[in-house]
């Protein structure tokens, strides 16, 4: 990858992030593209509101994680066959990279000292206990159909069947984690209403812009994975491959965005009870099925 | 270029760690428990050691936070808002480990390490996968059997209830 | 960047760690020290496998071993913490000297 690609990347990032934001504008509340941009000319200007003995810097690194992580897990998402960083075990470091976000969620919530944001903090805890197996069996079955743990290689199996295709419930339990991983829409209890905003509750200013930009990032980059893991990369006919790749982020991320508000918020721990006995069982099931077609 | 990595993030791994018994902290603590672990495991990755390196990453996250929970649970001042010791034998506790790192230390450069043998393959996680696949299966199915007992006793040890009792929030026993 | 440096940061962990297991009074603070010894194995393994023998997977088999012992050690720990708190409201060493209940 040339040198211009690492420069590149943040702002591809960033763009895709502002669009994500601008989609939720659109989508949830009606309000215009321009809208996020007004959110982020008044969260920078806004007047940062202090709780009693915070422990600031665990808040920083929190709040900072966020965007970072999901910046990092960028690297390795290939846009046109290859990523920024061309790791041979891609997978694995966008699954630790989005782990992240476990302590970014609970060092901010623990770190500001508050009873709110700390309840969000372990709710996103349990809530990440049962999410991460199944996440985890979805990404290990796109990872054995295709024998390798590269991004690249995983799109590039995908020549002439997209996994989506033969293994539905791997995609459909990967955007359902993808959702639990940016406590979005119903899955978004750590930072619920019932909670007065749970985790965000107490951060204002630019703290509340990094993070939940770093959230609408998050978002972003799952749905970004989601095109080489499942829908065939940059496959496509006629338009070239970063075209395609592009398009199909839209797609998901479109999907992921507009979900929200439309579906209750699910308590973690009937989440928990789901992911143990229902989501577990059946990605085992998809590793089977498509461990067995791959050996004969 | 990579041995000044190593170098700063060996130092790092080391400063973190001693980090994790000055702090007033719990949640510090953890955290510089976590940010010791991380070094290491950019360490493997300067070992070529791509997929344990990111498994290191990616494990000591996870682990450290349900360490968070669970240091907060059972420490008195989790928050550090006050000054606190906890330790006993400190003296002797100082002066045994300074000893071992001597002791190591000093083996470490008297010793006459063998050779290189082999070189690196061009895929190390390839290699550990049909190990633990082939040659070495023994050795994951113990640590599977190891896993799934530890999963069962830590459940027994953890619950409150025996057997035959039933969740304490359902009345009618159902669930 | 040799075999010595990596196994004197192995060293240097090891005895960081071994100095919070003797001292520390909390069994939380303990399990960290232990988890701090399992981490300078972690770095003697993989050191031993890229200077001494890269050519065999052992190394790497034995930094996996160590990476799941760590978990295993920690779950085990902590169940073995919550059940001493609940029967005694102990959770320190110094207290849990017995093992009789």
């Amino acid at each position: 990858m040339p040198a211009w690609a690492v420069v590149a990347l943040p702002l591809v990032l960033a763009a895709l992030t502002y669009s994500a934001a601008a989609m939720d504008a659109v989508f949830r509340t009606g309000d215009g593209l321009v809208a996020p941009l007004r959110e982020c000319a008044r969260l920078i200007v806004q007047q940062r509101r202090r709780t009693y003995m915070p422990d600031l810097l665990l808040v920083r690194i929190g709040v900072i994680s966020l965007p970072a992580a999901a910046l990092l897990a960028a690297m390795v998402i290939p846009i046109d066959g290859r990523g920024v960083w061309d790791l041979s075990v891609g997978v694995v470091w966008f699954n630790a990279m989005e782990v992240v976000a476990w302590a970014s969620l609970w060092l901010t919530g623990w770190g500001v000292n508050s009873v709110f944001p700390l309840v969000g903090g372990y709710r996103f805890l349990a809530q990440g206990l049962a999410y991460e197996l199944p996440h985890m069996f979805a990404l290990i079955t796109a990872g054995l159909a295709a024998g390798s743990l590269d991004f690249g290689e995983v799109a590039a199996a995908q020549d002439g069947l997209w996994f989506v295709v033969w293994m539905p419930v791997a995609f459909a339990v990967y955007l359902l984690s993808a959702l639990a991983m940016t406590f979005w829409g119903p899955l978004g209890h750590p930072v619920a209403g019932d909670l007065a905003g749970g985790v965000a509750a107490e951060l204002s200013g630019p703290d509340r812009l990094l993070f939940f930009a770093g959230r609408f990032a998050l978002l972003t980059v799952a749905a970004a994975a989601a095109v080489p893991l499942f829908l065939g990369g940059g496959a496509g006919p006629w338009l070239p491959g970063w075209a395609w790749s592009l398009i199909k982020t839209y797609a998901v991320l479109a999907l992921l965005v507009w979900v929200r508000g439309r579906f209750p918020v699910i308590r973690m721990d009937r989440f928990m009870d789901v992911a143990w006995m229902v989501l577990i069982p059946a990605t085992l099931l998809q590793a089977l099925v498509v461990g067995i077609v791959v050996v004969s | 270029m990579e041995t000044v990595a190593f170098w700063v993030l060996a130092v790092a791994a080391v400063g973190f760690g001693v980090a994790v018994f000055v702090v007033d902290s719990m949640a510090r603590a953890t955290f510089a428990l976590l940010a010791s672990f991380l070094c290491v495991g950019v360490e493997l990755l300067l070992l070529d050691l791509d997929y344990l390196g990111v498994l290191v990453i990616l494990m000591m996250i996870m682990e450290m936070l349900i360490m968070a929970v669970f240091m907060i649970m059972y420490m008195m001042n989790p928050g550090g808002l006050m000054p606190m010791t906890m330790v006993h034998n400190n003296r002797g506790a100082l002066a045994i480990s300074i000893g071992v790192f001597t002791a190591l230390a000093a083996g470490i450069f008297l010793t006459p390490w063998p050779p290189r043998r082999g070189t690196v393959p061009a895929d190390p996680t390839f290699s550990v996968g049909q190990a633990i696949m082939g040659p070495k299966m023994l050795v994951m199915m113990v640590i599977g059997i190891a896993i799934l007992a530890t999963m069962i006793a830590s459940v027994v040890l953890a619950t409150d209830r025996g057997r035959y009792d039933r969740p304490s929030h359902r009345e009618d026993g159902a669930k | 960047m040799n075999l010595e440096v990596f196994l004197l940061l192995a060293a240097a962990l090891f005895s960081v760690g071994l100095y919070g297991a003797l001292s520390q009074q909390s069994i939380v603070m303990l399990m960290m020290g232990l988890e701090l010894m399992i981490n300078a194995l972690l770095v003697a393994g993989a050191a031993f496998w890229f200077y001494v023998s890269p050519g065999t997977p052992d190394g790497q088999v034995l930094v996996l071993v160590a990476v799941t012992v760590m978990a295993l050690e920690m779950a085990m720990g902590f169940a073995v913490i919550t059940a001493l708190f609940r029967t005694r409201d102990v959770d320190m060493t110094d207290e849990a000297g017995h093992l009789k209940g």
